[in-house]
């Protein structure tokens, strides 16, 4: 027994709580309070996990969100979350831990035996290891391997993760000394506040070290200061990290509430930032210095005063600075045997009481196998011990600060990157500015309120021991001995780091990469210096020299369903929906989604569906059929300029449209190809409906829009978009105009009065509806376009009535059958994004229009000119056989290889006529109609005869039948 | 996530907006136009390092308008409605 729990003190535990947990199947015991690292070292557990490469056992090293080792999958009564840091994770009853890229066990590792092979896997030993005959031969085993925790595959959320936008004038982020001050006084100056901090509890390093305030002890002015803020109804915020700085400073929150409930996602626009984020304990390096047992100094004495537990009994604890002298008096006090290992000889403060101090001195390397057991000096002297403790300097902590781009600047007296040049709207205060001691970290935090242009207030006083900087650099060294752990999360080694730099790896970003020092989910914050100093010793260079990587979010790692919030399943892409969806449903339709709507694909159910949509498909042609096509366009475009409007939008001319009547056409794009096509219709002189693709509405409009703003001005035309305002129910075929005729629409069905391509006005049940002679079908068709919430009874009548006639409704999937017959195209399937209008046989306007028009230059270049473009066709297969596959290639052969002219686009069985139709864009198609050409489909080849696309009613006589 | 400011609906984040090209890209009308000179107004961008004037649509209000910032510091120097400007 070496760790333990005091019998007293404590500030963060609550004795009268005790825990229960399981950590790799054994019982944990603990209390309210502590993490899941306190209670296992108070158990005295060691060794916590296994390495990412070389599986060596880890032990916990920091009491924060640094930590590199003690990664634990945690689950239990909630779903499991991988690699949470067992430092941060508060410990609770029943929670199930277990250890990360170890089995069955950390202690027992059965893949433990891979560190003997370490001298053959260094940085980058894959890249140049498995390249023969493939790396994805190697891959799945040694995935398997390495790595740190599981994802859970049968994880499902606990609900849907918050998302909260807030401002404020002052956000402060870090609840430490510095933090408190510095939202005190802008508190204090009526400005509106929110304090965050990653801890449960605000107070930061004053939770562990001494210090006096205002003449009260920490604590009590902790106590004051959150007291007097929460009655200002100020926003604390504990267990919150500010995980990133984004543009024009935004600030993203995590904020964990530990009771299984998923992680709130916060993004804050303060007036101004205030990061009081402190400072990194950095370890040092001598050999084996990743052994369980060797730990941070100060996160020894965190786990002292905050949990009351001992890290040890018999203490070495090396240092190249004056902060672990604090750490080294408190083990005393409680009894521990510490020996303190300075590597400075001079200028080192007072020895503490009862510490055996060891002055000039640095460890050269560590023993033991799952625990640390002795270390030895560089002058030989060795030293049995239970427990190491490191403080090898502070890193600041400003991530935050670098992610807003703010530059770092160098000191050599603090060996550590500074804030450089002040950032708009961000102030650094604290120790992550490089403050050491109290008086100078609320100086600091006086300076970052006033500086967002506040007052001079009353800075706190503070009254305990001055805390000193002292520091001697003590970087690890090219060329030392044994096996020198820089990157633990990593399984970096001061060797790895000479190979890179041998392998000209010397700029910090190619470092990273090659030898992965400062990746995974610490993000290197106790490696990254250390490893870029080593660099500049190898190299030659300073450390600044060398410079550090690019900072990015997050600071810790953020759970992906607090980005997705609620945007998940039916809210991640949601869907349009038709009016009378219920309807459709109601009489058996089965819905799938044709570009962003939920449409009917056939009726019937689902039993049989390839039989009822070829049902549809030919009973449409024998008496009459119903189709919802409330989705289609209905975009107005209204004013004194829409004639002008229209005829520049379109390719076809459309002022010459009379009131009354529709005319087909194309939108191009700038660069001639076809865009959208679809049927103007013209209400009257200075109103036009464009009805567009159903997929396209939001496209086309936006495109209007532009040229609307961009080229007529606002006063020349209005454009609304009425798409969802009217239903539009489609009747089509030989009997269309009979059951028309049965509802007493209040208009002449006369084909005189309303021809093809016309459009009239008429009334139900009270409402107006538009009734256009437009046809996507070839038969006789009617599209009556009512207002959507009227739309049911109308519909209800049309089946009603249809009953004589032997009515069919059908599905989107019945209606490309009949397209498809007809060789009607739809832009994107049967084009692509290089077809132009004369590809598709639509050459007129082109050749005759003398008015611009949107995309008109594009159609005069060598390119649409070439004359192997390729073309619209239609494709015929022999008698009796099978349709051929959409996408098949139309091949040619070319010296004993194949080529292809083109493809095939729609493919389908046409039920009337008893074979297969299809389209396709074939070179020079336009002019082979009658030859043969070789399809190929996965590598099988067939025969097919190019046609005319329109392959049913060539004529059209069926449009007034 | 930046802050553009909307001419109508003043500041709002950056996902509302769509960019909609260089400003003062003026579209040359006719079928006779130079084909390098179209190839320009097509595909060449002038991708400036600095202030750089853009077309900007703001989605939620539909509206189109000029804004200038700054392509490294991310800065917005000034927004202004578009009305027919780019006639030719």
């Amino acid at each position: 027994m070496t760790a333990s729990r005091l019998a007293t003190g404590g500030s963060a535990i609550d004795r009268s709580r005790p825990i229960r947990f399981s950590f790799d199947g054994a019982t944990v015991h603990g209390y309210a309070g502590d993490t899941i690292a306190s209670a296992l070292l108070a158990g005295d557990v060691a060794v916590v996990g296994r390495s990412f490469k070389y599986h060596r056992p880890r032990g916990i090293w920091s009491a924060g969100v640094e930590e590199p080792n003690a990664l634990v999958d945690v689950g239990g009564s909630v779903p499991t979350t991988p690699n949470t840091r067992a430092t941060t994770e508060p410990a609770r009853d029943g929670l199930v831990a277990r250890s990360v890229n170890a089995a069955p066990s950390a202690l027992a590792d059965r893949n433990a035996f891979l560190d003997r092979f370490a001298r053959f896997i260094p940085a980058a030993f894959y890249y140049k290891t498995f390249m023969w005959p493939d790396w994805h031969r190697f891959e799945p085993r040694i995935r398997a391997m390495a790595g740190l925790g599981k994802v859970d595959a049968g994880w499902t959320s606990a609900g849907t993760a918050d998302q909260i936008n807030h401002h404020c004038d002052v956000l402060v982020v870090g609840a430490g000394p510095a933090g408190l001050a510095a939202v005190r006084l802008a508190s204090g100056a009526g400005l509106s506040v929110m304090l965050v901090d990653d801890q449960p509890k605000p107070g930061g390093s004053l939770g562990h070290r001494a210090g006096e305030i205002d003449g009260k002890p920490a604590a009590a002015w902790i106590a004051e200061t959150v007291a007097e803020l929460a009655a200002a109804g100020q926003l604390i915020l504990p267990s919150t990290t500010a995980f990133g700085i984004y543009d024009h400073n935004l600030v993203g929150l995590n904020q964990r509430h530990c009771d299984g409930r998923p992680d709130t996602l916060w993004r804050v626009r303060p007036r101004q930032i205030v990061l009081a984020t402190g400072a990194i304990e950095r370890p040092l390096p001598f050999a084996n210095n990743d052994l369980p047992g060797i730990m941070s100094a100060d996160a020894a004495l965190a786990y002292l005063r905050r949990h009351a537990v001992l890290v040890g009994r018999r203490i070495v604890l090396a240092t190249n600075n004056d902060s672990a002298y604090e750490v080294a008096t408190a083990l005393a006090e409680v009894g521990a045997d510490v020996t303190l290992v300075d590597i400075r000889r001079d200028g080192t403060p007072p020895t503490p009481a009862n510490v055996g101090l060891v002055k000039g001195r640095a460890l050269t390397s560590a023993t033991g196998k799952l625990r640390v057991d002795g270390v030895t000096l560089d002058d030989g002297t060795r030293l049995g011990t239970d427990c190491v403790l490191i403080s090898g300097g502070w890193t600041p902590t400003i991530h935050l600060f670098g992610q807003a781009k703010g530059k770092l600047a160098w000191s050599e007296a603090r060996a550590a990157f500074l804030p450089g040049d002040p950032v708009d709207g961000i102030a650094v205060a604290g120790a992550a500015a490089g403050a050491v001691s109290l008086s100078e970290v609320f100086a600091g935090a006086g300076n970052a309120v006033t500086s967002s242009g506040q007052k001079k207030a009353a800075i706190p006083h503070s009254t305990g021991l001055e805390a000193t900087g002292g520091i001697t650099a003590a970087w690890p060294m090219p060329g030392s001995k044994g096996r020198i752990w820089i990157d633990y999360q990593n399984d970096v080694t001061v060797k790895d780091v000479e190979l890179a730099a041998r392998e000209n790896f010397v700029s910090v970003e190619h470092l990273k990469r090659y030898t992965t020092l400062g990746m995974a989910t610490d993000q290197g914050k106790t490696s990254n210096l250390p490893g870029l100093a080593l660099m500049a010793g190898i190299t030659g260079r300073t450390v600044p020299e060398v410079g550090t990587t690019t900072y990015r979010p997050p600071f810790t790692p953020v759970p992906l369903a607090s980005f997705a919030g609620a945007r998940v399943g039916e809210l991640m892409a949601p869907v349009r929906r038709l009016p009378l969806e219920t309807i459709h449903r109601a009489n058996g339709a089965v819905f799938q989604e044709y570009g962003g709507w939920l449409r009917p694909a056939h009726y019937g159910g689902n039993a049989d569906a390839e039989r009822s949509i070829a049902d549809e498909a030919r009973r449409a042609r024998q008496s009459v059929a119903l189709f919802d096509g409330s989705t289609l366009g209905k975009i107005e475009v209204i004013g004194p300029q829409a004639a002008a409007f229209v005829d520049f939008l379109y390719y076809n001319t459309m002022s010459t449209l009379k009131p009354g009547r529709c005319r087909y056409g194309f939108m191009l794009s700038e660069n001639g190809v076809v865009f959208d096509d679809g049927v103007l219709v013209r209400l009257d002189e200075q109103r036009f409906v464009v009805s567009c693709s159903s997929s396209h509405v939001a496209a086309v409009h936006a495109r209007l829009e532009e040229w609307r703003q961009d080229r007529f001005g606002r006063g020349a035309v209005y454009i609304h978009n009425a798409t969802s305002d009217m239903a539009t129910l489609t009747v089509s075929g030989p009997n269309a105009r009979k059951l028309l005729e049965t509802l007493d629409l209040g208009l002449s069905l006369d084909d005189s009065d309303l021809p093809h391509m016309a459009v009239g006005h008429g009334t139900y049940a009270g409402d107006e509806v538009r009734v256009a002679r437009v046809s996507f079908t070839g038969d006789r068709s009617y599209e009556i376009s009512i207002r959507a919430d009227r739309a049911e009874p109308l519909w209800a009548q049309l089946r009603r009535a249809g009953q004589a006639f032997d009515v069919v409704v059908i599905g989107l999937e019945a209606l490309m059958i009949l397209r498809a017959e007809k060789g009607f195209i739809v832009i994107g399937k049967d084009t692509d994004g290089t077809t132009l209008p004369h590809d598709l046989g639509v050459d007129g306007p082109r050749a005759k229009r003398q008015s611009e028009f949107v995309g008109r230059r594009s159609l005069f270049t060598e390119e649409a000119a070439r004359d192997n473009r390729m073309q619209l066709v239609g494709l015929a297969v022999p008698q009796g056989e099978a349709p051929l596959a959409t996408g098949a290639h139309g091949i040619k052969r070319i010296d004993g290889g194949l080529r292809s002219q083109g493809f095939v686009t729609s493919s389908y069985q046409s039920p009337t006529l008893g074979r297969p139709v299809a389209l396709g864009l074939i070179e020079r198609g336009a002019a082979r109609h009658g030859e043969t050409i070789e399809i190929q489909h996965l590598g099988k080849i067939r025969t097919a005869t190019i046609a005319p696309p329109c392959a049913f009613d060539p004529a059209g006589d069926r449009l007034h039948a | 996530m930046q802050l553009f400011p909307c001419p109508f609906c003043g500041s709002r984040d950056e996902t509302e907006f769509h960019y909609g090209g260089d400003a003062g890209n003026i579209r040359p009308d006719g079928a006779e136009v130079p084909i390098d000179r179209w190839a320009d107004y097509l595909y060449l961008r002038t991708n400036p390092k600095g202030t750089a004037r853009e077309i900007w649509v703001h989605m939620n209000c539909g509206e189109f308008f000029v804004m200038e910032r700054d392509t490294v510091t991310h800065k917005v120097l000034s927004s202004a409605a578009l009305g027919g400007e780019h006639a030719a």
